[in-house]
């Protein structure tokens, strides 16, 4: 989906070799400037744009007392600034107001849902990194082969086929037809709650309590959305992978490589693949960020209970409330992702080290 | 489709103009280089493919009443979810609407969305960035900050975001995707306008008294237009697949007009057994995306060779 | 003259297909190369580093080569296989280029790329390398080289890169070097260091030696015979020493445009280059 084309864009291309203090001063209050950007964006869109932010919030159904009550909770009688700073001041204390369809408080409902998601994208990192990898690199050097092919109609249909499509395919064919996979939802539905959430992720839970069958219905849920999101990081991990290992195939040092004797393959991984290592586990951690994008939809196909069918419930039910506080809290994973992997770049690479 | 026809004895005059081997004028040469452009362009046969696939698209558009079979809107209840047969090309839907029609008419939204997308957002990233580069300073950080901060969503929710909070509709979804696809375009022109800021003819205009908002719409926007207008191009694919996504969780065109990615969300419940309602209308996303990266591919391909 | 000859080439082509049509970097090459060494001058794009990597195979995937002859001793190199090149390369014939920067492996230690070098061709257990690899470094002048073994190439200096550069190319012991420009990208400072070391291996080695170079001053003082190049082609070949009486005017431009301590003059000409040099030669002229 569109995530995979933004992402590149991120970051503020070179990266300074000499990371001195200064250097990390700077990036900390960048970073904290773009933190400060993104509560501005979702408080502009979640109380300055609608007409009525209170009826936005509530919903048209109002009473009187209510409506009053909600104005007065979104300090609408202040000024903005003050509503600005007031709203600054609940998302630093955790606190996103609640949710007028679960009544609950939208951060508690957040945590709850994220462990879903975390265990489905993880599954499609996984994927697309198993896949895509091999794919690139088996693509870049056998240029214009078969496999170059393969991994080029690949990515096309990754860029071109809209996933929630792909995931409703998948359960007509895998489900529907074939009965290979479970339908939607977590595991089936007499297993729900069977073992005991320690990290909120069902099949890890069910190995930490032993329960195998559990684990197996859970993996038998879980496999079919975490291909088709794999899918999608395939698409973009191969094509990233490819065109970093043909710009490394032309250098110099692959030429001094081959011309030491090295075979093909040793100049392949042992010099041209490690010097890509850096910026595919970079493209990993975006890919985890760009997932972001697709979970929202094929969590809505899947039933899966995670952080994109919270947000696509609350848009079905007007809970302007849970929307924004959802987009601010995917839009800050997004960025500490970037961060992270911009931070692990230049760790791990000896040039910057 | 050969490029190589060139030893054809009767060549007409003006191929003969941009094909010599001694351009008499600069005017000539650059249009020869155009041409060549243009002549490699055309022998790749995916790009080929892809032009031809828009051009279908807009074919139908513009001639669906005529292509139609039926009313796209008009219900027939006792012709509900009917298989595809000569009378109903693609099967029916659940309120006995013909599939293909529906299909016909929402290639209409579709064109409209990314049209529209493209004629606010490059207009939008272009004066923000040519603004960013040329004036540097302040007015840079400030900007690109801002964008940063856009670019700090993933795409689809952020205008998720922007879509939910205007109302559905297919022209606040227009409005949500175009405020977030433009960092990327602004980004562009921003690097564009800082390699033409020190370029001689613009310090002459600046000599001549041109004040920057002169300098930048007139000067260095026209250069930014080129290269804008190709990476327009090449993130359509993802423009149209956002507007889709809108559309299948409802915030795109309202019922009963058509629209791809409503439509597959509306066959979902039926889909297991009347599997026609989901698949036609997904597979049409899927063509126009395809065909926007397909021509994207070969117009990256012939601007710029170093990429493969 | 009497020892066999190392390497024979005969008719070498190289050329280049894109979609602007058709480019040949080299037109017809042929000299041959005992233990000795012969320089290859030329300007920028004459087709001096397409020569030097066709004669190990080690071309880009878009050039295509022909040649006539192109053999290593009794190895024909225009037929062997991929893997046959393989032990061709580095073991017989080794090559140093321009850059270490570029040219040495930037997330590979110094040490790890002598000793690949060693092991590819001599089975060896990590140790034995090991203390080979720090020996080359002795070898090539290196001080410290036990802790240069654990560094990077981007901690070390352009001219430290360059004798890593060769302490891994001469790993393998091969009898023919072909050397790329091996100083143009160092400061002028470290050249001749370089090139004495250089010179110092090929004299206990016994090398054969290719040394491409666009100096023509530097190859004069430096090797035995010359061959000269424009456009692809080799306009003259003549012995160093007697490059006075050189007749190409190509070759007797670029003598005439070099300063010289003792016939100063105030402005160099500029060299006039002669559309019929790009011709190709005719039988008797080659
Ligand atoms: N990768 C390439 N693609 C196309 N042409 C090339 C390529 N590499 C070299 N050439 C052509 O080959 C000619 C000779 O190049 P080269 O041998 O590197 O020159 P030199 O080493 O003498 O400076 C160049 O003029 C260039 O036109
Ligand atoms: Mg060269």
């Amino acid at each position: 989906m569109a995530p995979i084309t933004r992402m590149a864009a991120f970051g503020r291309g070179a990266i300074p070799t000499s990371a001195g203090l200064r250097v990390g001063l700077g990036r900390v209050v960048s970073v904290l400037f773009t933190l400060l950007g993104l509560l501005a964006l979702t408080f502009f869109i979640g109380r300055l744009l609608p007409a009525d932010p209170v009826l936005a919030v509530t919903g048209p159904e109002v009473t009187k007392a209510t409506y009053d009550r909600v104005y007065l909770e979104l300090g609408l009688d202040r000024s903005v600034w003050q509503q600005f700073l007031g709203y600054i001041g609940g998302v630093l204390q955790g606190d996103l107001g609640r949710s007028t369809t679960t009544g609950q408080p939208v951060m508690q409902d957040l945590m709850r849902a994220f462990p879903a998601t975390l265990e489905l994208s993880l599954a499609a990192a996984i994927v697309g990194s198993a896949v895509g990898i091999p794919l690139g690199i088996a693509a870049a050097v056998n240029r214009g082969s078969w496999i170059d092919h393969i991994a080029r109609i690949i990515g096309l249909a990754g860029y071109s086929i809209p996933i929630f499509w792909m995931g409703l395919m998948g359960l007509f064919l895998f489900y529907a037809k074939l009965h290979w996979v479970g339908p939607s939802g977590r595991v089936d539905i007499f297993y729900e709650g069977m073992v005991p959430p320690v990290t909120g992720m069902m099949m890890v839970d069910a190995a930490i309590a032993g329960d195998w069958t559990v684990f197996r219905s859970a993996f038998a849920h879980l496999i079919l959305p975490a291909s088709v999101l794999g899918y999608y990081s395939t698409a973009y991990i191969s094509r990233m992978t490819r065109s970093f290992m043909l710009e490394q195939m032309t250098q110099e040092y692959v030429i001094a490589a081959r011309a030491k004797g090295l075979s093909r393959s040793a100049v392949i991984w042992r010099h041209a693949f490690k010097n890509i290592r850096v910026q595919l586990l970079t493209v990993v951690a975006l890919v985890f960020g760009g997932l972001l994008d697709g979970t929202v939809l094929i969590e809505t196909v899947f039933g899966w209970p995670g952080v994109g069918q919270y947000l696509t419930r609350g848009l079905q039910f007007n809970d302007i409330n849970v929307v924004m506080s959802t987009v601010l809290m995917i839009g800050v994973l997004f960025l500490t992702i970037n961060v992270v992997s911009d931070w692990l770049y230049r760790r791990l690479d000896p040039r910057t080290r | 489709m050969s490029v190589c026809d060139t030893t054809t004895p009767k060549r007409p005059r003006w191929r003969a103009w941009l094909e010599t081997d001694t351009p008499q004028s600069v005017r000539q040469a650059s249009l020869q280089e155009t041409w060549r452009k243009v002549l490699y362009f055309r022998s790749q046969p995916l790009g080929m493919i892809g032009l031809a696939l828009l051009l279908l698209l807009l074919f139908v558009v513009v001639f669906a009443p005529l292509l139609a079979t039926h009313n796209p809107i008009a219900q027939d209840l006792d012709a509900r979810l009917l298989p595809p047969s000569a009378q109903y090309w693609l099967g029916t839907d659940h309120l006995g609407r013909d599939v293909y029609s529906r299909i016909v008419y929402g290639a209409r939204t579709t064109l409209r969305i990314a049209v529209l997308v493209a004629i606010i957002v490059a207009p939008l990233g272009l004066v923000i960035g040519a603004t960013a580069g040329y004036l540097g300073g302040i007015v840079d950080e400030i900007l690109m900050r801002i964008t940063d901060v856009f670019l700090a969503f993933p795409g689809l929710i952020l205008a998720l975001g922007f879509a939910a909070a205007l109302g559905p509709g297919v022209d606040n979804a227009i409005i949500a995707i175009a405020l977030t696809a433009w960092p990327p375009i602004a980004r562009l022109a921003r690097a564009e306008a800082l390699t033409i800021r020190q370029a001689d003819y613009i310090a002459a205009v600046r000599l001549q008294g041109a004040s920057a908002a002169r300098i930048i719409v007139r000067h260095v926007m026209p250069v930014c237009l080129p290269s804008v207008t190709v990476r327009v191009t090449l993130n359509m694919a993802g423009v149209i697949l956002t507007a889709a996504g809108l559309g299948f969780l409802g915030l795109g065109a309202q019922p009963p007009w058509p629209e791809w990615g409503a439509m597959v969300a509306v066959g979902r419940q039926f889909m297991f057994d009347y599997p026609w309602v989901v698949a036609a209308p997904g597979l049409a996303i899927a063509a126009i995306s395809l065909a926007f990266n397909l021509l994207g591919d070969a117009l990256r391909d012939t601007l710029d060779p170093r990429i493969g | 003259m009497s020892e066999p000859r190392l390497l024979q080439l005969q008719d070498l082509r190289v050329s280049f297909h894109s979609r602007d049509g058709v480019v040949d970097a080299v037109r017809g090459v042929s000299f041959s190369l005992g233990r000795e060494k012969l320089g290859i001058v030329g300007e920028s794009g004459s087709g001096k580093s397409m020569t030097g990597r066709a004669l190990m195979r080690l071309l880009p995937s878009t050039a295509t080569m022909h040649a006539k002859t192109m053999r290593f001793g009794e190895i024909d190199l225009l037929a062997a296989s991929e893997r046959q090149m393989c032990q061709v390369r580095g073991r017989h014939i080794a090559m140093i280029m321009q850059d270490p920067k570029y040219s040495l492996n930037p997330v590979v230690t110094v040490g790890k790329q002598i000793t690949e070098t060693y092991r590819r061709h001599r089975r060896t257990g990590g140790r034995a390398a090991r203390d080979y690899a720090i020996e080359m470094l002795d070898a090539v002048k290196i001080r410290d080289p036990a802790r240069v073994f654990h560094q990077y190439p981007h901690e070390i200096s352009g001219g430290m890169g360059q004798r890593v550069m060769i302490a891994m190319m001469l790993a393998a012991e091969p009898s023919l070097l072909i050397a790329d420009e091996p100083t143009s990208a160092l400061d002028v400072t470290v050249r001749f260091e370089i090139l004495q070391l250089l010179d110092e291996l090929i004299q206990s080695r016994h090398l054969g030696v290719l040394f491409i170079s666009h100096d023509l001053n530097l190859v004069r003082r430096y090797c035995d015979r010359v061959l000269i190049m424009y456009a692809g082609q080799v306009v003259e070949e003549i012995e160093a020493d007697r490059l006075n009486e050189a007749t190409h005017p190509y070759t007797r431009g670029l003598l005439d445009s070099m300063p010289r301590i003792h016939r100063p003059r105030h402005r160099l000409p500029v060299l006039q280059r002669d559309p019929a040099w790009r011709e190709p030669l005719t039988a008797d002229e080659r």
